[in-house]
């Protein structure tokens, strides 16, 4: 990277102006918007359609939007869904077979050109969960085409919280709520308008292009002030960020029972998590029996087909598979993937029809394991 | 190779599972050149029977005609699917199985001319089912998908619903927000079959149930869900019972 423009103040009224430039620049432009009473990320072309003014409430099981009339475009915490969909959509056609004149089958993978997407207004969590997301469809040697290339495709535009809803826990999972790293543009949201940086060279040549001044002093440090009221807002916190020795030879612990009394094994929490990435594959086979297409379907593994092998599910029940779950999340992750799966998002407690709540569940562990030990 | 054949025999239901088929389009024609329709009194092919390879049933049992006559196309079909709430579990028909009291003479002026069973029931409680479609009606997607399925020898898979899987993978799926958690509304999702697209909740509706319940529903917890939003015992009660009317009851 050459010379930055270092941090620069973006005024309220020059934000059309940054998404004219996503447009110029060959992009298609998916921001957050309220959609039937929450926030979802989807196309757009205008600043009008933001939720500006807008706050969630997130409680287990509760999640409703007011608006307040305020200037800020960013007065939320975290939308219905990360940026899981945008790199991993829910369902995705993968290769497709044809039956040749002489009876032979012939593969070929789908993989049409994606449109570039300039993915705006992205919370911190959700950049951590991409460097997640990252590790397992990009491994060395393993790299997924389908993601590859929506990835490459993909343009991030993050934006600093300046709010905690009450599932918000980024600050004890040391992912958010400042958006470090992993952006082509950084946004911190002021009252009359943004700070702006840049993170990566693309986002250098569209900031350099806005023409905009340097931010000055007393802005930046009104920002740095804000990070540090929304990290201590936060009410919820992760007991640890490793529970492998707190899981371990708790596979039988009447916890997971009293878990399943309450879950509805629906998966909610697994579709909104942002780091989970469970798919299925199935074929679409053509009515003329010539061909068949293959597709591959986010997945639950709280459904009941997931866990079948050879006709036969090992994880027979919601206890089994609630266990799975978080075992997996939070202590299977390391050793996978050297960290945890957890960035403290709180989707999956918000979206909980029964709100089961993962830090309270997952703190029952290591409160045991301490009694045990005294 | 020859073309499977195929008979749509109808039993007590408002027909709207047979519409699946004709609202195919397209697809019937298709279909048409791949299996031979045997019976199909809606479309107005009538032979109930001749053996066929194939025998969708749509309906409950209601009648003593009724309880004849799926023994006799049993005994001449291959497979038999039954499509629809009424085949799967006795339809909203089967309402008339919880009341105590004699139903007839508070409906009909003339009871005695009513000849009907006490009850409604699924297919299955009287022959061997070898495979379920739940829906209210089913969707022209989930026969197609079985059909292509079984000409190409393979036994249906998720696509038709056939395969358990809860409706809130079809709305997080679909990227549709949640009814119960962000409206407050009792939707029955969570513990309902998925393969109906998620029609209701698309609309900002709860669901109430008419794919059918999951095997093994927790049934106790989203009542006390239900209780949580404001419902009473006896609405609550009425939600569960609506479409399927007891198979919601009685599981862990």
């Amino acid at each position: 990277m050459g010379a930055t423009s270092g941090v620069q103040f973006l005024p309220f009224k020059e934000l059309e102006l940054l998404f004219q430039q996503f447009i110029q620049a060959g992009y298609s432009i998916h921001a957050p918007q309220v959609v039937d009473g929450a926030i979802l990320y989807s196309e757009t072309e205008s600043i009008d359609m933001l939720p500006r003014g807008v706050v969630d409430h997130q409680q287990p099981g509760h999640y409703r939007l007011t608006e307040t009339g305020g200037s800020r475009y960013f007065s939320w915490s975290s939308a219905l869904q990360g940026v899981k969909a945008a790199l991993f959509p829910p369902s995705e056609v993968l290769w497709s077979a044809e039956q040749q004149a002489g009876g032979e089958l012939d593969f070929t993978q789908v993989l049409a050109p994606q449109q570039a997407v300039a993915l705006f207004g992205v919370r911190a969590c959700d950049l951590a969960a991409i460097k997640l997301m990252d590790r397992h469809f990009l491994r060395s040697g393993a790299e997924d085409p389908w993601y590859q290339q929506r990835r490459a495709n993909l343009l991030l535009i993050t934006v600093s919280c300046s709010s905690a809803s009450g599932s918000c826990f980024c600050a004890s999972t040391a992912t958010g709520p400042e958006s470090e790293s992993g952006f082509d543009l950084r946004l911190d949201e002021l009252d009359t308008g943004f700070l702006i940086r840049s993170g990566s060279e693309q986002g250098e040549i569209l900031q350099a292009q806005l023409g905009l001044k340097e931010a000055k002093p007393e802005q930046l440090a009104k920002a740095d002030e804000q990070l540090h009221t929304v990290a201590t807002q936060q009410q919820r916190a992760i007991a640890t960020n490793d529970f492998r020795c707190h899981f371990t030879g708790q596979e039988e612990s009447p916890v997971w029972q009293q878990i399943a009394d309450r879950c509805l094994g629906c998966g909610n929490c697994t579709a909104v998590c942002p780091t989970c990435f469970c798919h299925r594959e199935e074929e679409v086979p053509s009515l003329d029996l010539q061909g068949s297409l293959h597709q591959r379907v986010w997945d639950s593994c709280f459904s009941g087909e997931h866990s079948q092998l050879h006709g036969v599910p090992v994880r027979t029940g919601r206890r089994e598979r609630y266990r799975q779950w978080m075992m997996h999340k939070l202590a299977g992750w390391h050793d996978q993937f050297g960290e945890s799966g957890c960035v403290g998002c709180g989707r999956c407690i918000t979206w909980c029809p029964t709100g089961v709540d993962l830090l309270e569940e997952s703190a029952r562990f290591v409160r045991d394991q301490l009694r045990d030990q005294s | 190779m020859s073309r499977p054949t195929v008979a749509i025999h109808k039993f007590s239901s408002c027909d709207g599972c047979q519409l699946a088929f004709l609202n195919m389009g397209e697809g019937l024609i298709e279909l048409a050149a791949r299996v031979e329709i045997i019976h199909f009194a809606e479309a107005g092919m009538v032979d109930p029977d001749t053996t066929v390879d194939i025998a969708f049933i749509e309906g409950s049992v209601t009648t003593a005609e009724d309880e004849l006559r799926i023994q006799q196309i049993r005994a001449h079909s291959g497979l038999l699917i039954t499509i629809g709430a009424c085949a799967t579990s006795g339809g909203i028909q089967a309402l008339r199985n919880l009341q105590e009291e004699d139903w007839c003479s508070s409906l009909y002026a003339t009871p005695d001319t009513i000849a009907s069973l006490a009850t409604s029931r699924a297919i299955t409680e009287y022959v061997d089912v070898d495979l379920e479609l739940w829906g209210c009606p089913v969707r022209s997607e989930q026969l197609l998908a079985v059909l292509s399925d079984l000409l190409h020898g393979v036994m249906p898979g998720k696509l038709s619903g056939v395969m358990q899987e809860p409706l809130c993978q079809s709305c997080k799926r679909n990227q549709q927000v949640c009814t119960l958690v962000s409206l407050g509304k009792p939707c029955l999702g969570p513990v309902t079959r998925g393969g109906c697209g998620a029609i209701c909740p698309r609309l900002g509706r709860d669901c109430y149930g008419c794919s059918g319940p999951l095997k093994k529903p927790n049934s106790e917890s989203i009542e006390r869900c239900f209780e949580g939003l404001g419902l009473l015992p006896e609405e609550i009660s009425r939600r569960f019972k609506m479409i399927h009317s007891i198979h919601y009851q009685g599981e862990q």
